[in-house]
């Protein structure tokens, strides 16, 4: 055992080292701007990992909390006057705590209901937001969109720099939260509501507290995470920032991944999202892309319905048993 | 008050077709236990195959029904068999993924096929309007209700005075017993597929002359249909029919008395207003696994 977790420590030393020091490998923007989204990915399939893969509660409305990230961020800069620069970084606790919030709203709505009415009614308040972002012009600019102030100091190819930075360093803040639910009785708990609800409430498990707990944290690493892309990408406006399509990318890298496990997410997000950008940046016109996508998506739901990290345990303790 | 009772008017003849859809919806919910995300997409997808037949040989829209639902049938068969049949564990929260990615490889094909321009089906009863007590009420409204009223009534009679009707009812009641009885279960998935698929296809040729469409509209569309069906209670034909009318009744008389760009919203409000009510929904039973 302790040789295992030795080689899993050098493994993270090693995964953490190349993730710290991409900027400096490979300073050409395309990499970088890849690195950005691919970063980005993986703190939301671990952030999304926490509520869905631990409790069983599939959301395919996240996408509502990384929009609401990102105009909350973007109204706190411009209403508190902040400058371009560093300082909106230090604004994306706010706004990840205004989406906890708000979070607290929905999640106690909708999870008064369970399985498959729980994913239609998360759907419905992603729209509902959308139409909100759209509705509130005086707020947020509606259809005609809302625009960052743009850092004029970062040219050239420091300009990925900070914001890739920033995503990494909420994704690790993501993987250590859902590291830390991993082994508390909290997460226990949230793993016994995905086995059997009823049975959890019965053995005392603070059921309706806990869901709504995991619910909160998720959406708030979320919307931090939707904060810094707003940022990045300067200009947003309500189809592009809550797209279902965010919402649903990243459910299938956590379940590519594994559901319910913590490296699952992050393999999920490392495999998908630079095929992804492939796929959008040579067939992006076309729209064919999205026939790509949902080809990977039907192959890798039918063929590997567990995820790659469980398929691949369960191998590996076959061969370690010896038995066929 | 004119102006309110005929939005009302519109509202009911408009949650006809929303009816139709969302009944086939329900129905895949009812007998496979699965939410078709992809059913929106469906829809459009017959929508656009009534315009593809519409535009090469220029015949009446409601005529390509004769071809595109048997066609969307076929194609929901296939669907079952080949996507939903396959998964055994998770299947509610698989489906939703498996459906999702139909969606998108839709979506993405019709894009590539037609662009995302918006299109529409033309008609001479688009615009045009007759007065009844005053009101104005355009023929395609009445001709989008009448048939979306003859193909429920038929999937009514279907499911009510048929052995197959009474195969698929039992099946939603319990898939295990129906098996015990007898009943091919995997087949009358299939077919309740393909009858959903269908009825979405003639949902998408009324959708498709009241409104401008392109390959993205799904979206805007499927958040209406879950929205109706969890209203009306999971699985319940009935309460699909009820909520469709309640909703769109809403939205028209909002339109009017607020202001159109808050019309949708008003959709959500009485869907959270039920949650927190009723979170079974007006027809749903409240078994503790199932919700």
């Amino acid at each position: 055992v302790t040789r295992r977790r030795l080689a899993a420590l050098a493994g993270l030393v090693v995964v953490g080292g190349v993730a710290l020091l991409l900027p400096v490998i490979a300073p050409d923007p395309a990499t970088t701007n890849m690195a950005v989204f691919t970063v980005m990915y993986v703190g939301l399939a671990t952030a999304w990992n926490i509520m869905g893969g631990y409790t069983g509660y599939i959301s395919l409305g996240h996408a509502a909390f990384f929009g609401f990230g990102a105009y909350s961020l973007g109204l706190l800069i411009v209403h508190l006057d902040v400058a371009a620069g560093y300082g909106p970084f230090l604004l994306v606790p706010v706004a990840g705590l205004l989406t906890g919030l708000l979070a607290v709203g929905i999640g106690w709505i909708a999870l008064r209901t369970r399985a498959a009415t729980f994913v239609i009614v998360t759907i419905a308040f992603m729209f509902m937001l959308q139409l909100l972002a759209e509705n509130l012009v005086t707020v947020t600019g509606g259809g005609g969109g809302f625009s960052f102030p743009y850092p004029h100091d970062w040219g050239g190819d420091f300009f990925n720099t900070p914001f890739y930075y920033a995503m990494l360093a909420l994704a690790a803040v993501a993987l250590a939260a859902s590291w830390w639910i991993r082994r508390s009785k909290f997460g226990l708990g949230l793993l016994a509501i995905r086995d059997d609800e009823d049975k959890a409430l019965a053995v005392g498990v603070p059921t309706r507290a806990f869901k709504l707990t995991a619910f909160v944290i998720s959406a708030c690493l979320v919307g931090m995470i939707g904060g810094v892309y707003g940022y990045y990408v300067t200009y947003i406006y309500p189809q592009f920032v809550v797209d279902p399509l965010i919402g649903i990318s990243m459910v299938l890298m956590a379940f590519l991944g594994g559901l319910g496990t913590l490296s699952g997410p992050v393999i999920g997000a490392l495999l998908l999202e630079p095929a992804q950008l492939e796929f959008a940046y040579h067939l992006g016109a076309s729209r064919l892309y999205l026939v790509f996508y949902a080809g990977v998506f039907l192959i890798v739901i039918l063929l590997l319905p567990r995820g790659i990290v469980p398929s691949v345990a369960q191998l590996a303790r076959r061969r370690r048993l010896g038995s066929p | 008050m004119t102006l309110v009772l005929e939005a009302a008017v519109l509202g009911v003849l408009t949650g006809g077709v929303y009816a139709l859809m969302a009944s086939g919806l329900t129905l895949i919910f009812g007998v496979m236990r699965i939410i078709n995300v992809g059913h929106g997409a469906l829809v459009i997808l017959g929508a656009y195959l009534s315009f593809a037949l519409f535009r090469s040989l220029h015949v009446d829209p409601f005529l390509t029904l004769i071809v595109t639902m048997p066609v969307m049938f076929a194609l929901g068969v296939l669907l079952q068999v080949v996507f939903i049949r396959p998964l055994e564990t998770d299947r509610e929260a698989l489906s939703v993924l498996v459906t999702y990615a139909t969606a998108l490889g839709i979506e993405g094909a019709l894009g590539y096929l037609f662009t995302t321009n918006y299109v529409q089906l033309r008609a001479w009863y688009e615009t045009a309007s007759f007065a009844v007590l005053g009101f104005h009420v355009t023929y395609v409204y009445v001709f989008g209700f009448l048939l979306c009223l003859a193909i429920l009534g038929a999937l009514f009679l279907v499911l009510y005075r048929t052995a197959f009707g009474a195969a698929v009812r039992a099946t939603m009641l319990n898939r295990t017993a129906a098996q015990l009885v007898g009943v091919d279960v995997d087949r009358v998935a299939a077919f309740a597929f393909g009858i959903g698929v269908a009825t979405a296809a003639a949902g998408g040729v009324v959708f498709g002359i009241t409104n401008a469409f392109n390959p993205g509209s799904h979206y805007d569309l499927i958040s209406r249909l879950l929205t109706i069906i969890v209203l009306g209670g999971l699985g319940s034909l009935r309460g699909a029919i009820v909520a469709a009318l309640i909703m769109l009744v809403t939205e028209d008389v909002t339109a009017v008395l607020v202001s159109p760009v808050w019309a949708s919203f008003a959709f959500f409000v009485i869907l959270v207003a039920v949650l927190i009510v009723r979170p079974q929904g007006l027809y749903g039973v409240r078994v503790r696994d199932r919700l």
